[in-house]
């Protein structure tokens, strides 16, 4: 007997940019469209090959096979767009896939939303029930956890109140809540626990666990790295549709974060823009400490951010400035390269010129950040500015901290803790 | 799209019910792969979701008349102003027959199945579209959205019936044995018009031109119905023809089963009932053959 929970061969989805793009189709182009189908099917008979539908269909998955024991907690990362969605989309059965197959032993739950089924119109009670029904819960089930989830959501008070009323925080509590307590063999988790306050988050976290620390079957899709490594033994990584790499969590989300892929932390001027200024930044790039181009970073790493520059004539009191900014656009800090020790002119000759700003980690919050850089004379005049060149992430793995720290940075300080009220240490002291 | 078959290889055991069992076995094995053509309809589905149908009712339902000032007497109004109108004019400025009983209760027998059909229909063909939202996060048998769409009308129906009890005594119009039929109608009515509901619900996720042609064509079709008119009005020759239209042999069955009008009639209730079923099988395998893509253009 095999010990497959879910096995997966050549599974790909082909779709149409038309449909995806417009939505629908109305009948008048359907109409069209079938009276010159035979007069386009005899021209494309001629063109053989090129062409053909090739441009307005992409595949949002190609070629994906692999295995997933009974047991298992797998994550499934990858950019955005990458095809992840629409694996979780397949084996939930929600869209068909165009080539290959997936076999699935056992029941199947799958949560790609938060408040999947619930009405606004009906009370917190009623839409347990419906959500429950809709996600496949048996009756029986639901009514022996019906408690639980109430408590689970903390909802207890506003039970019997039209959801409509409800906070977006009570809200998504109660969502979650019937949602987590889905007691099918196989659970596939769509990225749903970005939302919801932070110490709800935590809990949903916790119960994530508990549900991958039982028999069941986890196929959890994340962008968070921390809660990947956490929760899953093993993890896909999928890129353009395909199946990149298949392996331990651990090893998996290490190569995608080095992969530098993730997001646009390299740039670099298009041809052909040539400034009339006399001092260009010609590339900036986000470095992990051992000079490799990064877009995630850990919590606890330094990095390096690494300005090329050119200066066509000389120039004096030159500053090389770099700011960083949260993904809310609160400027952080903005820092020069005028601090430097190491270079002590204050005039630069023509020549390419590279400033590198060495920023320690335990700093920045877990989140997505931007860098701005520019080249100017302190009070004069600025010579070149580039908004928001480039960006990174800081992921969660290396952050022990706990998560209600307000403020927009969580820089790891030096404390120190002494008793002073200590009457017999005072004493040995005096004496 | 895919297929749920019982294998052997896997002993089945107790179906694991929840964490406590995780160690048996479960028997069921989902194949998920490109469909062709035609599929199975596979109403052993709505089976495994036991209550879907159930809640999906009963949430239409209760939400229907949610925050309305005339709450549910809506379901009241809309036939029995309907019936007012029908007998001020066709009934009394044009003086048209209504085979021997007082019109109102003519025209209002024949409002209230004619109200279930129409509002089912016009519900039912824009339940898809409007649970996109639904159909695009979760799976589970598609058809339980229209199926409990039309079923939820059935209050309603029930609503606007006691009325028509309350008509008939009012008129002193006592109702024959045949009124035992009145469950049956009331399935032919249902059948037709979720039959056409599924047709158009799938048609309405690709074409939204669906939606403009509802109410147009539930108007023409009251036109060839004898709601307003009793259908002796049509040659004798013409009436199994005119039984075609389902809803002939719907509203013709509910005169004849609690009003007595004229004898049974059976070649027109046999031919509406065909043609119900046949609307409705195909529209089911239309529906299933169209599911696979309701959440890629939904």
């Amino acid at each position: 007997m095999s010990t497959a929970a879910i096995r997966i061969e050549e599974l790909g989805k082909l779709y149409r940019l038309g449909v995806k793009r417009k939505g629908y189709k109305t009948l008048r182009e359907a109409l069209t469209n079938t009276m010159t189908a035979p007069f386009r099917r005899i021209s494309s008979v001629f063109q053989r090959g090129e062409a053909q539908n090739a441009d307005n269909t992409f595949w949002g998955l190609r070629e994906v096979s692999c295995e997933i024991q009974r047991g298992e907690a797998v994550g499934i990362i990858g950019r955005n767009g990458a095809g992840k969605s629409t694996l979780l989309k397949i084996l939930s059965r929600i869209t068909e896939p165009t080539t290959g197959f997936a076999e699935i032993y056992g029941r199947v739950g799958s949560l790609l939303e938060v408040g999947t089924g619930f009405h606004p119109e009906l009370t917190g009670r009623e839409n347990i029930y419906l959500s429950g029904a809709i996600l496949g819960m048996r009756k029986a089930e639901l009514r022996r956890q019906f408690d639980e989830i109430v408590s689970f959501a903390e909802i207890e008070k506003f039970i019997d109140t039209p959801v409509k009323h409800y906070s977006s925080g009570m809200y998504l509590r109660l969502a979650f809540a019937v949602a987590a307590h889905l007691e099918t063999e196989i659970l596939l988790v769509d990225e749903v626990l970005a939302v919801g306050d932070i110490a709800f988050q935590k809990k949903c976290l916790g119960k994530m666990q508990d549900v991958a620390k039982t028999a069941r079957t986890v196929l959890f899709v994340s962008h968070n790295m921390g809660a990947i490594s956490q929760l899953c033994q093993r993890a896909l990584w999928i890129d353009n549709g395909r199946l990149k790499l298949n392996g331990s969590a651990p090893e998996v989300v290490a190569s995608y974060l080095l992969s530098g892929t993730v997001n646009q932390s390299v740039w670099t001027i298009p041809p052909g823009e040539n400034s009339q200024t006399s001092v260009q930044v010609q590339a900036v790039r986000v470095l992990s400490t051992d000079h490799q181009p990064i877009g995630v970073l850990e919590f606890d790493k330094g990095f390096k951010v690494e300005i090329h520059y050119e200066v066509e004539e000389t120039i004096r009191n030159l500053s090389i400035l770099c700011r960083v900014i949260d993904s809310e656009g609160n400027p952080l800090w903005t820092s020069w390269d005028t601090d430097a020790t190491s270079w002590k002119g204050d005039v630069r000759e023509p020549g390419q010129y590279q400033s590198v700003c060495q920023i320690p980690g335990n700093i920045l919050r877990p989140g997505r950040y931007f860098l701005s850089v520019g080249a100017l004379v302190s009070g004069i005049s600025v010579l070149d500015f580039r908004q928001n060149v480039v960006s990174f992430d800081v992921s969660e793995v290396g952050y022990q901290l706990n998560l209600d720290r307000i403020g927009l940075i969580t820089p790891v300080l030096q404390w120190t803790v002494e008793r002073k009220d200590d009457v017999k240490r005072l004493q040995s002291v005096g004496t | 799209m895919t297929t749920v078959s019982k294998t052997d290889t896997y002993p089945s055991r107790v179906r694991p019910t929840g964490i406590e069992s995780q160690q048996t076995v479960d028997s069921q094995v989902i194949r998920i792969e490109p469909s062709h053509g035609w599929i199975s309809l596979r109403l052993n589905e709505l089976w495994e979701y036991p209550e879907l149908v159930y809640f999906l009712t009963w949430r239409d339902v209760s939400v229907r008349y949610k925050q309305t000032a005339l709450g549910i007497s809506w379901a009241i109004i809309q036939p029995f102003f309907t019936m007012i109108v029908f007998s001020l004019f066709f009934g009394r400025l044009a003086q048209v027959p209504s085979d021997g009983i007082p019109y109102p209760i003519f025209s209002y027998a024949a409002l209230v199945p004619w109200t279930f059909f129409a509002n089912g229909l016009i519900q039912a063909s824009n339940s898809l579209v409007g649970s996109a939202n639904l159909i695009k996060k979760v799976y589970f048998p598609r058809l339980a959205i229209p199926i409990a769409t039309v079923l939820s009308g059935v209050i309603d129906f029930l609503l606007a019936f006691v009325v028509l009890l309350a008509m008939m005594l009012f008129y002193g119009v006592v109702p024959t044995i045949n009124v035992l039929w009145f469950p049956l109608l009331l399935l032919l009515a249902l059948v037709t018009s979720l039959g056409t509901g599924l047709w158009l619900s799938a048609l309405n996720v690709q074409y939204r031109d669906v939606r403009y042609t509802v109410p147009f064509l539930i108007q023409l079709w009251m036109f060839i119905t004898p709601v307003a008119y009793p259908s002796s009005l049509i040659p004798e020759p013409w009436r199994a023809l005119y039984g075609l239209n389902p809803m002939v042999g719907v509203v013709e069955g509910f005169r004849w089963a609690l009003l007595g009008t004229t004898p049974a009639p059976s070649t027109i209730l046999i031919a509406s009932s065909l043609v119900a079923i046949a609307i409705l099988v195909g529209g089911a395998f239309y529906f299933r053959r169209m599911e696979k893509t309701f959440a890629d253009i939904a």
